[in-house]
This record gives structure tokens, C-alpha cells and sequence, in this order.
């Protein structure tokens, strides 16, 4: 069939068709083969090999002392969340500052603790009476004004805390440097330009910077949490810790290892569920269109009394 | 009657590339400046001179006889702490080309922010000077809606608000409406001719030449770095003296 448009006779056989096939390529019915052999097998592989041992998976999956272990590195990961946070941020700011001594002491902050392993920092830091068997607060070169034995201070907690924490600083000032190099840098001049001070400019820019570092502060969070595994190195009753204790008497190694990579599982995949919604949450607040972050306006809407008279 | 600022000698450089090549400029009380001129010819430096935002190299900006950024101990000048060049700007209103809100306050958020985080107003009584400054701009009805619910004009004449809200001696203006769609441009010029009439101390870095013609009091025209040619707008703008200044108007 043909129409007459803009004095022109044009074809108009394929317009109403909507059916439009993408052919595949061949390279995908192999890909999809391949996927499909390797999942087979590890169906059958873990079905049928009893040395998984499934039931004994089942019987310690709630087991007390992996409970408690869970629970203690959830509390790990709070507190050291919190700790690398708060110390992020203040290594971000010295990053930033003018000054050169301060943003390179911040620098090489970072760069050490970026730099090796958390696992020989978890030890170094358990060890460390071997280096310093006197902790002390005092003055270089000048007296001592305060003095505790290391071995007192360096509980296995203490070092796990105090590693993990620091590492996660060195991470999260990063984190938050770019948060802030993310806000425009109108925002601070404006802020500045009605008269603001260093801390009012920061409390504009920082909700700001907020936004924009939620995703990676996620991403920090599930990898602090995996990371409590490797303070089981020092005897912390964490939970990997508590799965070796098991099969340490049991020798049960492959399913407690299952049990403590199930619960690792769970845990993040629930904190990068909760990541989901922050991030869905944020992004809204920044469209024209959502309103959700609207502060609620007061509807002007007379109330009336409707008492029956 | 003593000149509401002045500028002497002002020399400023980025680098190894300087901006500001030793301006001398003075407005008085009450009037209009425009200044104008060739993009990177340091109209925008100046301006961000005046309020402190960048610091001199050399030379000296007084706003109402206040030096800015720096004070004299005998034969040493030394530049203030941050707080007192603070204080020093929360006199100094400032609009910007990008307007420059913030994007998680509402309109009447941004316009309260300054007194009571700066000047320690109390949330109603800022409030009730926002809603009435919000009013005066004709944006009454949006004070409860986000700069991204708005127009690039109306977050213009917010940005305006939120200035005027500091309660400042002089306004600055950085090329206000170059971000705007053109459709957009008069409500923020009938805005600022507004506070000129009101007797505002206005000075206005501008391409639109109109505005300068009809309400600027003063012309300044920039390039390279210094005041080539300055005066009354019918002067400049009709009849400039110096080649580069016809060179430019001729092109805009």
C-alpha cells in the first residue's frame, strides 16, 4: 500500500508490524551450553557427593556458638563501621587542607594502610607488645605522661577492632574525598558567599556529599563484614572462628565451612538488598518528578466537626 | 560622600597566568555598575574580589570603607582568619551564573539558611523575612518546592532572595543570566531592575547590553585584565573611545 506524503508515493507494507526478531548469534547457543553442562554438574556434584554433608550443614546451621559468632561479627562490623567512618572523615578533611603537612601526614595514612595486607595488620597490631611492651603518652625527646602494659591494653578484641577500624578509615576517607570533590564547588561558594564559616560551609556541602558516597559506603559495609573472618586468625570468637572450633572436633571441615559461607551469604546479600533501597531512595530525591521527599505541606483543608447534628 | 567601594591597584594571578592586571574602580552609594567586556578578561575575578571569594595579590578592596581580606599591622599587611573574611562577606550579597542553590533545601530554606546559620535568626522570624523577600522576587507561592522543581529563572530570582535575606549593603551579580533560556532572562532583569530602583548598590557583570543601556548608572568595560574604557552607558555603550571597545560591541 502506498500514501502520498509530502508529494512523494511511499510504502507503507511494514509500518503496523511490530513483530521484530533479533536473531542470536551463534556464539551465544555455546555460551548458553557451556553454562548449561557447568550447572548440571554442580547440581549433581552437590546433590550426590556426600561429602558436603548437607545434614551436617543442616544440624550447626543454627547451632548456638555459630549464632553467637554471627552475632559478634555483626557487632564487629558496627562498631567498626562507625570507628572508620567517623576517622574516614577526619582523614578526608586533612587530605583536602591546604596545608601540605597535613593532607601529606593524611596521604600517607592512606597509603600504608591501603597498602598491606589487613591480615598482616590484624596480626601486627595483635603482636604488638612484641614492639612496644610499654604503651605510652609522652613527650618526644621529654618525659612520660601516661604508661600501660601492652599486653593489658591488646585484648585479641582490642587488636581486631583497632586493625579493622583503622583499615577501614584509610578506605572510607577515600570514600569520602570524593564525595566531596562530587559536590559542586558553586555549593561551598555560595555557602561562603552568605557569610558561612569552615563548619556551616561543611554542613552545606556534606548532606550533599552524603548522596553520593552511599553507594561505596555499602559496598564498604559488606566488605567490613567479610573481613571480621580474618581476626578468627588471633582467636577472635567471630564467626568463621566459631565454625573451626567445630570442625576442629568434629573434623566436619567441608560443611562448617558450607555453614559459616551460607550465614556470610545471607548477610551480605541482605545488606546489598538494603543498599538497593538507599540508593533508590536518593536517586528519587534528586528528580523533579518523585515528591516523596517533599516536607509534608500543611493541606489547608477546614475540618469539619461531623458530630451527627 | 565616600564611595560604597573601591578598588586601588588590584593585581591578581592564578597560577602563571594573571587575571588581574592592576584595576582601579570605585562605585558609589545607590548606583548601578555594569561591567562588561570579553570572556577571561577578568570581569568575574574582580567581582569575586570584592566579597572575598579570591584574595588579592596586590592593591586593596574596600567595601564602605571596611578593608577586605587583609589588615594593616604598622608596615605588614596580614590576610584575616576565614571567619573574619566570613563575617566581611555576610554583608556582601552575591548572585551567581549557576544560581547555585542547594539542591536539598527548599526555596525558602535556601533564603533562610544564611540568617539563621549565620546571623543566628530565629527559624520564625527568618522564615517570615524569606516568605516576604520570596514574595518580592514573585515566588510566594514556591517557597515548599525544591530548586529542581523550578525554572532556571525562578531559582535565578530564589538565589536573589536568598541573598537579599543577609540583609547586604551591596549586591554582586555574576553574569545572572547567561545560564538562562532566553524566554527566562527578563523575569530575573525585571527582579534586579526592581532592587535598583530601591537603591540598591548593585554591581552587574552582564552581556546584555540592554539592561546596561537602561539601568546602569556606571559602565566598565574589561579586557586583559584592566578597565579599558569607563563612564556614563549612553558613552560606552553608544559612542566607546577605544578600538576595543567598539571591536566588542560591535560583536554582540
Amino acid at each position: 500500500m502506498t500514501v502520498n506524503l509530502f508529494k512523494q508515493q511511499v510504502d507503507t507494507t511494514l509500518v503496523g508490524r511490530r513483530r521484530r526478531r533479533v536473531p542470536r548469534s551463534r556464539w551465544t547457543y555455546v555460551g548458553v551450553a557451556l553454562v548449561a553442562f557447568a550447572a548440571m554438574s554442580f547440581i549433581d556434584t552437590a546433590t550426590t557427593n556426600p561429602n558436603f554433608g548437607w545434614p551436617v550443614v543442616g544440624t550447626f546451621l543454627l547451632h548456638p556458638s555459630i549464632l553467637s559468632g554471627l552475632g559478634f561479627a555483626l557487632q564487629m562490623m558496627v562498631v567498626v563501621m562507625v570507628l572508620g567512618t567517623a576517622l574516614g572523615i577526619i582523614v578526608a578533611l586533612m587530605r583536602t587542607s591546604a596545608n601540605r603537612m597535613i593532607s601529606g601526614a593524611a596521604w600517607l595514612y592512606i597509603w600504608f594502610f591501603r597498602g598491606t595486607p589487613l591480615l598482616i595488620q590484624i596480626i601486627f597490631w595483635f603482636n604488638i607488645a612484641a614492639l612496644f611492651p610499654q604503651i605510652e603518652l609522652a613527650v618526644p625527646f621529654g618525659p612520660t605522661l601516661l604508661g600501660v602494659d601492652s599486653n593489658t591494653l591488646i585484648t585479641p578484641l582490642t587488636a581486631a577492632i583497632l586493625a579493622l577500624s583503622l583499615n577501614e578509615a584509610a578506605y572510607m576517607a577515600e570514600v569520602v574525598r570524593g564525595g566531596l570533590l562530587g559536590v559542586n564547588k558553586g555549593q561551598g561558594e555560595a555557602a561562603k558567599a552568605l557569610g558561612m564559616g569552615p563548619l556551616e560551609v561543611f554542613k552545606i556541602v556534606m548532606p550533599q556529599a552524603i548522596r553520593i558516597i552511599i553507594p561505596a559506603t555499602a559496598n564498604q559495609v559488606v566488605n567490613a563484614f567479610k573481613n571480621t573472618s580474618l581476626v578468627s586468625v588471633i582467636g577472635v570468637a567471630d564467626l568463621l572462628h566459631s565454625a573451626q572450633i567445630i570442625y576442629s572436633i568434629n573434623y566436619q571441615t567441608i560443611p562448617l565451612l558450607l555453614v559459616a559461607a551460607l550465614w556470610y551469604l545471607f548477610i551480605t546479600s541482605l545488606l546489598g538488598y538494603g543498599q538497593g533501597l538507599l540508593e533508590q531512595h536518593y536517586s528519587k530525591g534528586y528528580s523533579p518528578v518523585n515528591r516523596r521527599w517533599r516536607k509534608k505541606r500543611q493541606p489547608k483543608v477546614e475540618t469539619v466537626e461531623s458530630d451527627g447534628t | 560622600m565616600t564611595p560604597m567601594i573601591s578598588i586601588l591597584g588590584a593585581r591578581k594571578s592564578f597560577g602563571s597566568l594573571e587575571v588581574l592586571k592592576g584595576v582601579d574602580y570605585v562605585v558609589e552609594p545607590g548606583t548601578v555598575s555594569c561591567l562588561i567586556g570579553p570572556s577571561g578578561s577578568g570581569k568575574s575575578t574582580l567581582l569575586r574580589c570584592i566579597n572575598g571569594l579570591e584574595l588579592l595579590d596586590d592593591g586593596e578592596v574596600r567595601v564602605d570603607g571596611e578593608l577586605i581580606g587583609l589588615r594593616v599591622a604598622g608596615e605588614e599587611l596580614i590576610q584575616l582568619p576565614e571567619h573574619k573574611i566570613a563575617q566581611q562577606r555576610s554583608g556582601i550579597g552575591m548572585v551567581f551564573q549557576q544560581f547555585n542553590l542547594f539542591p536539598h533545601m527548599t526555596a525558602l530554606e535556601n533564603v533562610t539558611a544564611g540568617p539563621i546559620r549565620v546571623k543566628g535568626a530565629s527559624k520564625a522570624d527568618a522564615n517570615r523575612i524569606g516568605s516576604g523577600l520570596l514574595s518580592q522576587v514573585g515566588l510566594g507561592d514556591r517557597s515548599d518546592h525544591y530548586p529542581s522543581e523550578l525554572s532556571g529563572g525562578q531559582q535565578q530570582r530564589v538565589a536573589i532572595a536568598r541573598a537579599l535575606a543577609m540583609d547586604p549593603k551591596v549586591m554582586l551579580f555574576d553574569e545572572p543570566t547567561s545560564a538562562l533560556d532566553p524566554e527566562l532572562i527578563g523575569e530575573v532583569l525585571s527582579v534586579m531592575r526592581d532592587l535598583a530602583d530601591q537603591g540598591m548598590t548593585m554591581i552587574v557583570v552582564t552581556h546584555e547590553m540592554a539592561f546596561a543601556r537602561e539601568v546602569a548608572d556606571h559602565v566598565a568595560f574589561m579586557d586583559g585584565g584592566v578597565i579599558v574604557e569607563h563612564g556614563d552607558p549612553r558613552e560606552v555603550l553608544g559612542n566607546p573611545r577605544t578600538l576595543r571597545a567598539k571591536d566588542f560591541l560591535s560583536r554582540v
